[in-house]
């Protein structure tokens, strides 16, 4: 599958925005300590911003940056969002309160602990009736996200923006699922190759490793946040490679060339 | 768009243990709603699943022991689905076979069951409970392929109620761009304390059982199920099974509300534009459509919003029902459990009236059915709505 990039956004720590991240994934600055929150999302009104949730901000300031970079209309692209643990936070609530017995939860907290929360804040947020697909797949879902985002611009011909986030979960899950730090990134993938960077991904059966980087704290930050798995990708978009990078895409793997 | 074939079917439900006695219940309209009872919750009415509580996993998969991985076990043993699976697999390779399955809180129930065990001392979860092989979302998929031995690629797609209706479109996708040559879809959700509690909470929850596209509809009854269908190109292989599910997958369309997360658009202008896009894609008109089954989830406002989005698509003659009456709202499963009732009403001519309806709201304008009509069809279109605002519609076609 080729596809082009036309746009990107970026959140993570020491990574605020594409821009700023761009220079130190070249490694022309080095990588500050400073976990920034992300900026509150513009495309809501002031009350869905009280609502929604730190998960979904971070999931929009890299929907939005990306949509700017590419020049695009948010409310013309269908976009696929996909997170391992969704909004922790919420979930994490939802679980204590069904622990302390009340036998009540949050109906706000309840309607944004499903999965196509960030998705669904997004599409409000911009009046959008375009399709957008949450998916979860565990440390893998930023490779299996962007196979399926890319597959459904070439497949629909029409170009998508892709969205990976991740946060950590509080509470006793998160114990035992560990992340520790929030992490976001979007691309908006074009079917007609127009972009900055030319992606052809082939998926291949057997497990292989993701590659690594040249920065131990980056390969770190990738470790423990599924969505900054996209790391060596987004590094070799950054330098402008004509390279290639191998995903872990279970039960198989993406190797995608950028040209 | 190019027609793919279902060409095996299964599904779980209150409604009955596979294909059969799904059928069986819907010619008798006997409904499998029953009081809530539920992990000490009396919720209302419930769609829940005999046997759950005994099933076992295999040994070797043991990891993945949870009511949702359980509930599709149960389904993929049920309807000869493993036996067509492992055909398909010898023909076309175990890892050109994927599995693609929508869930919307997938073994949640597994982690409010270890919290409530927790330590209250260390606060530590107990050792046994393994959250990236229950809880997690990708445990489904995950399960899915190594319960029938698949290679191929996974995906959850989590778009709540809409998750297993739109893990058709995904599933499409992967067999279009030739990453697949067929697809186990489908899916599973489960009952548990956070969605019982949780659509209480939004005073959702009817206190009788669920009565759709009645003028005193009162909410939902909370149901759970399984389902999976084998998906592949039209004409790969001959791929009739004695399960007797088939059906040709036609034409979906995706869309948003961009209007509310729990409360869907009033004017359905979201749902239009699906159902609309499906009848695109399917190169079909909207007279083509024999039946209609109905997201029809029993709440106020998604029936009126329903009903408002099917008139202004199909006008006032096709015939259109919800069969939550007999499942309860399997959320993220109610499109695969919904997509073999389309599969039956494309081979029996059995359309499905709604059940518990006293008077059908005065104020529809679509043709609800709320008795059982002999007709045969040759076209079914399924509709799948969800909290974020998130719209699906399939159509599916009878054998040529």
């Amino acid at each position: 599958m080729k596809i082009g990039v036309r746009g990107l956004g970026l959140w993570g720590p020491g990574l605020a925005g594409w821009k700023q991240g761009q220079a130190v994934l070249r490694g022309n600055v080095p990588l500050a300590d400073a976990e920034l929150p992300p900026p509150a999302p513009a495309c809501l009104p002031p009350n869905e911003r009280r609502r929604c949730g730190p998960v979904t901000r971070l999931a929009l300031a890299a929907a939005a940056e990306a949509c700017v970079h590419a020049d695009m209309d948010p409310a013309e692209l269908a976009s696929v969002f996909a997170t391992s643990n969704g909004d922790g936070p919420v979930v994490n609530a939802i679980l204590s309160a069904i622990v302390a017995g009340a036998g009540e939860v949050s109906p706000t907290q309840f309607h944004n602990s499903v999965h196509n929360a960030a998705a669904g804040y997004w599409t409000i947020g911009h009046g959008s009736i375009a399709p957008a697909t949450a998916l979860g797949c565990y440390d893998w879902s930023f490779a299996q996200g962007l196979m399926r985002a890319a597959a459904e611009a070439v497949i629909e011909k029409r170009p998508v923006l892709f969205v990976a986030y991740d946060q950590p979960i509080p509470g006793p899950i998160g114990t035992v699922r560990i992340t520790r730090s929030a992490f976001a990134c979007a691309l908006v993938l074009d079917p007609d190759g127009a972009g900055h960077m030319q992606l052809d991904l082939q998926y291949g059966a057997g497990r292989m490793d993701d590659d690594t980087l040249e920065i131990d704290r980056l390969n770190d930050m990738a470790h423990f946040n599924p969505a900054a798995r996209s790391l060596p990708l987004l590094a070799a978009i950054a330098r402008g490679d004509a390279t290639q990078v191998r995903l872990t895409c279970r039960p198989g793997h993406l190797t995608v060339r950028l040209s | 768009m190019t027609p793919l074939v279902i060409s095996a079917g299964t599904a779980i439900s209150a409604a009955g243990a596979g294909i059969d006695a799904l059928r069986a219940a819907l010619q008798s309209r006997r409904s499998g709603l029953t009081p809530c009872d539920f992990a000490g919750l009396a919720t209302g009415f419930v769609g829940r699943v005999e046997g759950v509580e005994a099933h076992a996993l295999p040994d070797a998969l043991a990891r993945f022991d949870c009511r949702n991985n359980r509930l599709a076990d149960m389904a993929l043993r049920l309807d000869g689905f493993a036996g067509a699976v492992t055909q398909a697999a010898s023909f076309y390779g175990p890892a050109r076979i994927g599995v693609v399955v929508g869930t919307s809180t997938s073994g949640i129930l597994s982690a409010e069951d270890a919290c409530l065990a927790h330590d209250r001392e260390t606060g530590a979860l107990p050792a046994d409970f393994d959250q990236s092989h229950t809880q997690d979302l990708f445990s489904l998929p995950r399960y899915v392929a190594a319960a029938l031995d698949l290679g191929g690629p996974l995906l959850t797609v989590s778009n709540a109620c809409a998750s297993s209706s739109r893990a058709f479109v995904d599933a499409r996708y992967w067999i279009e761009t030739g990453l697949c040559d067929a697809v186990v879809v489908g899916g599973a959700d489960s009952l548990c304390r956070m969605t019982l509690l949780g659509f209480a909470s939004l005073g959702l929850v009817a206190p009788t059982a669920t009565r759709p596209c009645d003028a005193d509809r009162q909410g939902i009854s909370i149901g759970e199920g399984a389902g999976f269908a084998l998906l592949e190109r039209e004409g790969a292989r001959d791929a009739r099974t004695a399960a007797g599910i088939f059906a040709r997958f036609l034409g979906y369309g995706a869309s948003s509300d961009g209007h509310h997360m729990s409360s869907p658009d009033p004017e359905g202008r979201g749902a239009a534009v699906a159902m609309q896009a499906a009848l695109e894609r399917a190169g079909l008109a909207p007279e083509d459509i024999g039946y209609i089954n109905l997201h029809g989830t029993g709440t106020l406002v998604n029936d009126a919003m329903e009903d408002t989005a099917v008139a202004a698509v199909f006008g006032t003659a096709v015939p259109c029902s919800s069969t939550k009456g007999w499942t309860g709202h399997t959320l993220g499963a109610s499109g695969i459990v919904e997509t073999m009732i389309a599969a039956i009403v494309l081979r029996d001519g059995l359309l499905p009236g709604c059940l518990n309806v006293t008077s059908i709201d005065p104020a529809f304008r679509s043709r609800v059915l709320d008795r059982n009509v002999k007709k045969s069809v040759r076209h079914v279109m399924s509709n799948a709505f969800g909290f974020g605002g998130t719209n699906c519609s399939l159509i599916f076609g009878a054998a040529p």
